[in-house]
C-alpha cells in the first residue's frame, strides 16, 4: 500500500501532503521536515530509509523535477521500481494537465492537483497508470465544476438571504 | 459577533490571494499573515452563500494541509458545503473531510453518511469517485458498516472507473467492519474474473493487501490467481500476484511447485525491470528450494548488480541479501561485486555490501574480511566507518564469537578498531573485552597485552569516546595483572595524569584497577621474600598454582622474551627461562616503596573528590597503604610486634584482600538468580504479599518521608482494604522491618515478579547473616556449576574455549519473538476467514446464484464467535503506530460490542440482515450444524 505523497520544492516547504492513513497534521508537519532532513545528492539511488519514521517496512523513494522533491511512501506490497514509473506517471500526468508543469501551477493548483493524484491512487491503492486516463477524467471533472460554478455565478450569493 | 457581512463576500480574498499573500510576507512573519487569514475565514465560512463558504473553507484546507493550521473546528461546516449541488463545493468540503478528519475522533463524520450513500448511488461517476475516496480517508466502523450496501452495489457497477475504485476503498472498509466481508467478498472474488485490467489491478492489489496480513486464508483463492499469473501480461498485475504467491506458496509446497514455472518465464521474458525485479524476489524469498530457478533469479540479478542505476543496483544487493540466508554461495559468486560496492558513492549501496560482506563472514576468512573492511573504514567517511565498525563488531560478537578463532587476533584487532580516529564504538568494544576476558581464558594473556597499550597511551585519553574502551583496558589490567609482563608500569600508567580527563565513572575503574595490582605485587613480594618459618618460599609457589589454576601456566608458556630489557623496573634481567617465581623474586623492598609512593602522591588529593565513586575507591587504596606503609618501611618483619598489638598482621590483610581480587569473576547467567534454591523456613511468598500491598499504597502519595502512621491511615480509610489491613496488622515486625529497609534504599523496589530478587540483593536489616552468606554461596556454586564448556569437535586447530552458560543467555529472548508472532498468525482469526472463503469459493462452484441469500445467513451465524475476534485482530493491525488514540477508541467499541454478549450481537445482525433486506431468521439455526462441520478445507486444485 502506499502510505502517503508529498512533493516538496527543494527548500523544504510542503507543496503537496497526502497520507492514506490519518496523520495528524503537527505530525505531518514533523514528517515532512525530516524527510527533507534525509534527502540526498544526485546521482545515488532514490530510496532512503525511513525505519525511524514509519517503521519497519516501509520504504520511501524520491525523485527531484526541477526545484520539485516528489516522495512516495509505501510499504511491502509495493514494488520499488514500479513506485518510481507511477512517479513517472503522476509527472507526467500534471504536465499534461499543466502543459509544462513548473513549480508554480503546482502551488496555485492545490486543489487540481489532489484531484489528478486522486484519480491515480485512492486509498494507497493504485488505480490508474495511464496519464492520458487521467487527463481525460481530470478534465471532465473540470468541466463539471465550472458547469455548476457558473449557475452558482449567475445567482448572486447575497440574494438568498 | 458580527456575522459575515456583505463586504466579506464581495471582497473576499480567494485561495490565489491568500497563497500570493504567504509568498510575498517576508520570511518570520508567516504566522502571523496566516493567523489573520484564518481570522477573516472563520467569520467568513459562517456565510450562507455557498460559494463565500466554499472559498473558506478552500483556503482553510490549503493553510490545514501545507502549512498546518487547525481546523478541526471547521468539520461541521464540511459537511454543511458537501451537500452543495455545486461538483466544485462538494469537491472543496470532501477535499477538507478526507484531508483533516480523524476517523476516530471526528464526531461529525456521521453526518457525512447521509451525503455519501447518495453520492455513492450518484450516476455521475466522479461524484461517485469522489464519494468512495473520501470514504477510504475518513472511514471508521459506523460509516463502514452504514455504506456497506452501496459498496456491495458498486462492487458490480458496469463502469469500469467505478468499480475499480469501489475494489479499493473497500479495503478500508474491511479494515474497520470486518463484518462486510462477509457481504462483500464474494462479488470481490467474482472481479478476479474481469477482463479489464484496472479492474484486475484494483482487485489484485487489494488481495495482495489482504495476503499479506493473513495470507493462509487466501490459499483457497490460488487457482484464480495462478491463472492471471499465466494469463496475464499486465506488468501492475504481475507484481501484484507475484506478491501473493510469495507469501501463499510457503505455506502450501504443491503451489510452488506449480508456479515456479511461470514466474521464471516471467523472469525470462520481461522487458520490464520492475517485474524482472519482482519474479527474483518472489524466486529467493519463497522458492528458495527450487535450485535451478534460484540460480536463473540469481542471473537475473547478476545484471542488476552490474547495472549503472544506482537503484538497480541497491535493490540487487538488497534482493543478496535475502538470498544469503538460505543460498550463500549466491552471494560469494558475486563476491567481487559486493566488495567493489563497498567503495560506492551511494551510502545506501555501501551498506546493503557491507551487510552482505558480513554475510559471507566464516571462521576461515573473518581475519581477511576484518582487514579489507578496516581499510575501508579508514578511508571512509566518519559516519560509514562506524556503520563498518558496528557490523564488524556484531558479526564477531554473534553468537560468542562464533567466527572467532584466532582471539589472540581478535583482541589485537579490537585495541586497533578503539585506536581508529573516528571510532565511535567504545562501549561495544568496551563489553567485549570485558566478556573475552571472563569467557575466554586462553586469550587472557593477549588480552593483558592489548589492555597495556591501551592504558599506557596518554593520547588515547584525550577521547572521550574511547573511554568506555580504556575503562575495559584498565579493568583487565588488574583482573589479570598476574598475567601482567610488569605491574609496575601499568601502574605508572593508571595514575598517570591525563587520567584526569577520564569520566569519574572510569576512573573509579582505573583506580580500582591500580589497587588490585598494589595488592597483586605486595603479596607476591610477601610471598616470594617470606623467609620466615611461616611462610616457606617452596610452597608458597604451588599454593599459589593450586589456587589459581591456570593463571600461571599461561603465564609461563607466554614467551617473556627481551622485549622490554631497557626498563628499569622490568624484573627479568637473566636470560633464563622466565617463569613467575623468579620474576617476583626480584621485586625489591625499594622498588614496592616507590611504588606505594608513587600511588599515595597520586590518589592523595582524590580522598577529596566531589565524585563518590572516586573519592571512595581513593580513600580505600590510601586507607590501605596506610596500614601497609610503616610495616614496609619497617622491612614487614617486625610481625611479633603486629601481634602483641592485637592488630591484625599487614600481610595477613594483604593476603585476604588478594584472596578475594584472585576470585576468578565468570560470566553470570542473566536469570541465575531465579535458580538460587529458596533456603527452607525463608517464607518468601507472604512478605511479598505485604509488600505488595504496601507498595500499592504508598504509590499514590509517593512522599519522601514515608511513615508507617500514614500509611495505616490510609489504609483505614479505604473500604476496599479493609480486609487487607488486618492481614497487615499482625505482621507489624515484618513492616517495621520493611520500612527501615525502605528508608535505607530509598522507594526503588524491584517490580514484584522479581520478587525474589528483592530478598537476595537486600536482605532485610536484621536478617541473620549466616543465612544471607548461604545464599551468596549457593549462588556462587550455582554460577560454577552452570559453566559450560562447549569444544567445537573436528576443528583443525583447536579453537580457545569460550565459556557459555547452558541456558543461552540472551538466546532465549531471539527464541521468543518468532513463537509470539507465529501465535499472532495462527490465530482464531484465520481460520475464520479460510472457512468462510472455502465456503463462498466451493459454493461458487455448486450454485452461483440461488442460495445467494442463504449463504449470506449461513456465514453469517457459522461464525458467531471468532467474529470478534477478527474484529479484535483488525482492530490491531489498523492501528497505526502514529494513531493511538484511534486504536484504543477502536477497541473500546469492539469491547463494547462483544460485552454485550451474544443477544446483542444477534439483535444486531438481525437488525443489519434487515437493512440489507437478507433477512430470513430462520435459516440460522439450520445452518449452524452444517457449517460446524465446514472447517477449512483447502481444495485440492493441484490434482
Amino acid at each position: 500500500m502506499i502510505r502517503g505523497v508529498i512533493i516538496m520544492n527543494d527548500q523544504g516547504k510542503p507543496r503537496l501532503v497526502k497520507f492514506y492513513e490519518f496523520q495528524p497534521v503537527e505530525k505531518q508537519q514533523e514528517l515532512v521536515r525530516s524527510i527533507y532532513r534525509s534527502r540526498r545528492a544526485e546521482n545515488v539511488s532514490n530510496f532512503v530509509k525511513v525505519d525511524s519514521l514509519f517503521g519497519p517496512d516501509v520504504r520511501l523513494v524520491y525523485k527531484t523535477f526541477a526545484t520539485l522533491y516528489f516522495v512516495f511512501i509505501f510499504d511491502n506490497s509495493e514494488n520499488e521500481l514500479a513506485m518510481l514509473d507511477l512517479m513517472q506517471v503522476f509527472v507526467e500526468t500534471l504536465d499534461k494537465c499543466f502543459s509544462n508543469v513548473c513549480e508554480l501551477d503546482v502551488v496555485f493548483n492545490f486543489k487540481k492537483v489532489h484531484t489528478i493524484l486522486d484519480e491515480i491512487i485512492l486509498g494507497g491503492q493504485v488505480l490508474e497508470t495511464s496519464s492520458s486516463e487521467v487527463v481525460k477524467a481530470v478534465e471532465e471533472i473540470s468541466k463539471m465544476e465550472s458547469n455548476g460554478n457558473s449557475i452558482i455565478s449567475s445567482i448572486p450569493g447575497w440574494q438568498g438571504r | 459577533m458580527a456575522g459575515p457581512s456583505l463586504m466579506d463576500s464581495l471582497f473576499q480574498r480567494s485561495v490565489d490571494d491568500i497563497i500570493k499573500g504567504i509568498r510575498l510576507t517576508p520570511p518570520g512573519t508567516e504566522s502571523t499573515f496566516i493567523a489573520k487569514s484564518l481570522d477573516e475565514i472563520r467569520r467568513e465560512i459562517k456565510s450562507t452563500d455557498p460559494q463565500t463558504k466554499a472559498t473558506a473553507l478552500h483556503k482553510l484546507t490549503y493553510l490545514h494541509s501545507l502549512h498546518g493550521a487547525d481546523m478541526s473546528w471547521a468539520a461541521f461546516h464540511s459537511v454543511e458545503l458537501s451537500s452543495s449541488s455545486a461538483h466544485s463545493h462538494k469537491r472543496i468540503a470532501f477535499l477538507a473531510a478526507s484531508l483533516s478528519f480523524n476517523p476516530s475522533t471526528t464526531e461529525v463524520i456521521l453526518l457525512l453518511t447521509h451525503q455519501l450513500r447518495k453520492d455513492l448511488s450518484s450516476s455521475n461517476v466522479h461524484e461517485v469517485s469522489l464519494a468512495l475516496s473520501t470514504l477510504s480517508s475518513i472511514c471508521n466502523p459506523d460509516l463502514a458498516r452504514d455504506l456497506t450496501p452501496e459498496l456491495f452495489t458498486l462492487l458490480s457497477s458496469s463502469k469500469i472507473v467505478v468499480r475499480k475504485k469501489a475494489i479499493a476503498a473497500v479495503l478500508r472498509v474491511f479494515e474497520q467492519y470486518p463484518d462486510a466481508v462477509r457481504v462483500c467478498f464474494k462479488r470481490v472474488v467474482e472481479n478476479l474474473e474481469n477482463g479489464d485490467m484496472g479492474v484486475l489491478s484494483a482487485v489484485v492489489g487489494l488481495f495482495c493487501e489482504l495476503t499479506e496480513k493473513d495470507p493462509k486464508s487466501y490459499l483457497p483463492l490460488a487457482p484464480e490467481f495462478y491463472k492471471i499469473l499465466v494469463d496475464c501480461r499486465n506488468n501492475w498485475v504481475l507484481i501484484k500476484v507475484l506478491k501473493i504467491f510469495a507469501k501463499l506458496a510457503p505455506l502450501e509446497p504443491r503451489l510452488g511447485k506449480r508456479v515456479v514455472e511461470p514466474i521464471c518465464e516471467h523472469m525470462g521474458r520481461t522487458g520490464a525491470k520492475s517485474l524482472a525485479f519482482e519474479c527474483v524476489r518472489t524466486i529467493v524469498t519463497s522458492l528458495s528450494d527450487y535450485d535451478s530457478s534460484v540460480k536463473l533469479a540469481i542471473g537475473k540479478l547478476r545484471e542488476f548488480l552490474l547495472d549503472d542505476d544506482p537503484n538497480l543496483k541497491y535493490l540487487g544487493l538488497q534482493a543478496l541479501a535475502i538470498v544469503a540466508r538460505t543460498n550463500i554461495w549466491a552471494v560469494l559468486e558475486n563476491k567481487e561485486l559486493v566488495v567493489k560496492a563497498l567503495s560506492d558513492v551511494d551510502v545506501n549501496i555501501k551498506l546493503e555490501a557491507l551487510r552482505l560482506v558480513m554475510c559471507m563472514v566464516s571462521e576461515d576468512n573473518v581475519m581477511e574480511i576484518c582487514r579489507i573492511l578496516i581499510s575501508q573504514a579508514l578511508k571512509s567517511d566518519p559516519e560509514f566507518c562506524n556503520e563498518i565498525l558496528d557490523f564488524i563488531l556484531l558479526t564477531c560478537g554473534r553468537n560468542f564469537y562464533e567466527v572467532i578463532f584466532d582471539f589472540d587476533w581478535y583482541v589485537s584487532f579490537l585495541g586497533e578498531m578503539a585506536r581508529i580516529p573516528h571510532c565511535q564504538k567504545g562501549s561495544e568494544i568496551e563489553s567485549q573485552l570485558v566478556d573475552i576476558g571472563m569467557r575466554v581464558k586462553d586469550a587472557r594473556p593477549q588480552l593483558v597485552h592489548v589492555a597495556r597499550d591501551l592504558v599506557i597511551d596518554p593520547a588515547l585519553l584525550g577521547n572521550p569516546f574511547i573511554h568506555g574502551v580504556l575503562a575495559a583496558a584498565a579493568w583487565v589490567s588488574g583482573e589479570y595483572i598476574e598475567l601482567s609482563r610488569n605491574p609496575f608500569e601499568i601502574m605508572e600508567a593508571l595514575l598517570q595524569p591525563r587520567t584526569s580527563l577520564l569520566t569519574p565513572s572510569v576512573r573509579a575503574v582505573y583506580i580500582q584497577s591500580a589497587f588490585k595490582v598494589i595488592i597483586f605485587c605486595l603479596n607476591s613480594y610477601l610471598k616470594l621474600n617470606g623467609n620466615d618459618p611461616s611462610y616457606p618460599s617452596e610452597s608458597t609457589y604451588s599454593d599459589l598454582k593450586s589456587d589459581y589454576p591456570g593463571r600461571f601456566e599461561t603465564v609461563a608458556s607466554q614467551p617473556l622474551s627481551d622485549t622490554e630489557p631497557d626498563n628499569p623496573n622490568m624484573v627479568v634481567t637473566d636470560g633464563q627461562k622466565p617463569s613467575v617465581s623468579s620474576r617476583m623474586h626480584h621485586l625489591t623492598l625499594e622498588s614496592l616503596v616507590a611504588l606505594v609512593n608513587l600511588v599515595e602522591t597520586n590518589l592523595g588529593p582524590l580522598a577529596g573528590s566531589n565524585e563518590v565513586e572516586v573519592q571512595e575507591r581513593a580513600s580505600n587504596v590510601l586507607g590501605l597503604i596506610k596500614l601497609i606503609k610503616p610495616k614496609l618501611l619497617g622491612c614487614l618483619d617486625t610481625r611479633e610486634g603486629d601481634k602483641v598489638n592485637g592488630e591484625p598482621k599487614a600481610s595477613e590483610m594483604v593476603e585476604l584482600i588478594f584472596g578475594a581480587f584472585s576470585e576468578d569473576l565468570g560470566p553470570v547467567s542473566l536469570n541465575a538468580q531465579e535458580r538460587v534454591p529458596v533456603p527452607d523456613g525463608l517464607v518468601l511468598k507472604e512478605d511479598l504479599r505485604d509488600l505488595e500491598e504496601i507498595c500499592g499504597d504508598i504509590e499514590l502519595p509517593l512522599s519522601t518521608s514515608f511513615s508507617l502512621v500514614k500509611l495505616q491511615k490510609m489504609d483505614a480509610t479505604s473500604n476496599s482494604e479493609h480486609h487487607s489491613k488486618e492481614e497487615f496488622e499482625p505482621s507489624t515486625e515484618s513492616t517495621s522491618l520493611l520500612a527501615e529497609h525502605r528508608k535505607r534504599h530509598g522507594l526503588y523496589y524491584l517490580p514484584a515478579e522479581n520478587a525474589g530478587i528483592i530478598s537476595n540483593d537486600y536482605p532485610p536489616a536484621h536478617d541473620p547473616k549466616d543465612k544471607a552468606s548461604d545464599e551468596t554461596e549457593d549462588l556462587v556454586k550455582l554460577t560454577e556449576q552452570s559453566l559450560v564448556i562447549k569444544k567445537k569437535p573436528n576443528q583443525a586447530k583447536s579453537r580457545p574455549v569460550v565459556v557459555k552458560l547452558d541456558d543461552g543467555e540472551g538466546f532465549k529472548v531471539a527464541a521468543k519473538a518468532p513463537e509470539f508472532k507465529a501465535d499472532l498468525i495462527s490465530g482464531a482469526v484465520q481460520e475464520v476467514l479460510l472457512g468462510n472463503e472455502a465456503t463462498s469459493s466451493s459454493r461458487r462452484k455448486s450454485s452461483k446464484k440461488s442460495s445467494k441469500r442463504r449463504e449470506m445467513d449461513e456465514s453469517n451465524v457459522g461464525v458467531p464467535e471468532s467474529k470478534n475476534e477478527i474484529v479484535n485482530a483488525d482492530m490491531s493491525e489498523i492501528g497505526f503506530p502514529s494513531s493511538g488514540r484511534r486504536k484504543h477508541h477502536g477497541h473500546g467499541k469492539e469491547r463494547k460490542h462483544r460485552s454485550s454478549g451474544k443477544d446483542k450481537e444477534h439483535d444486531h445482525k438481525d437488525k443489519q440482515k434487515s437493512e440489507h433486506g437478507h433477512g430470513k431468521h430462520k435459516s440460522r439455526q439450520r445452518a449452524d450444524g452444517a457449517l460446524a462441520a465446514q472447517s477449512p478445507v483447502i481444495p485440492d486444485f493441484l490434482l
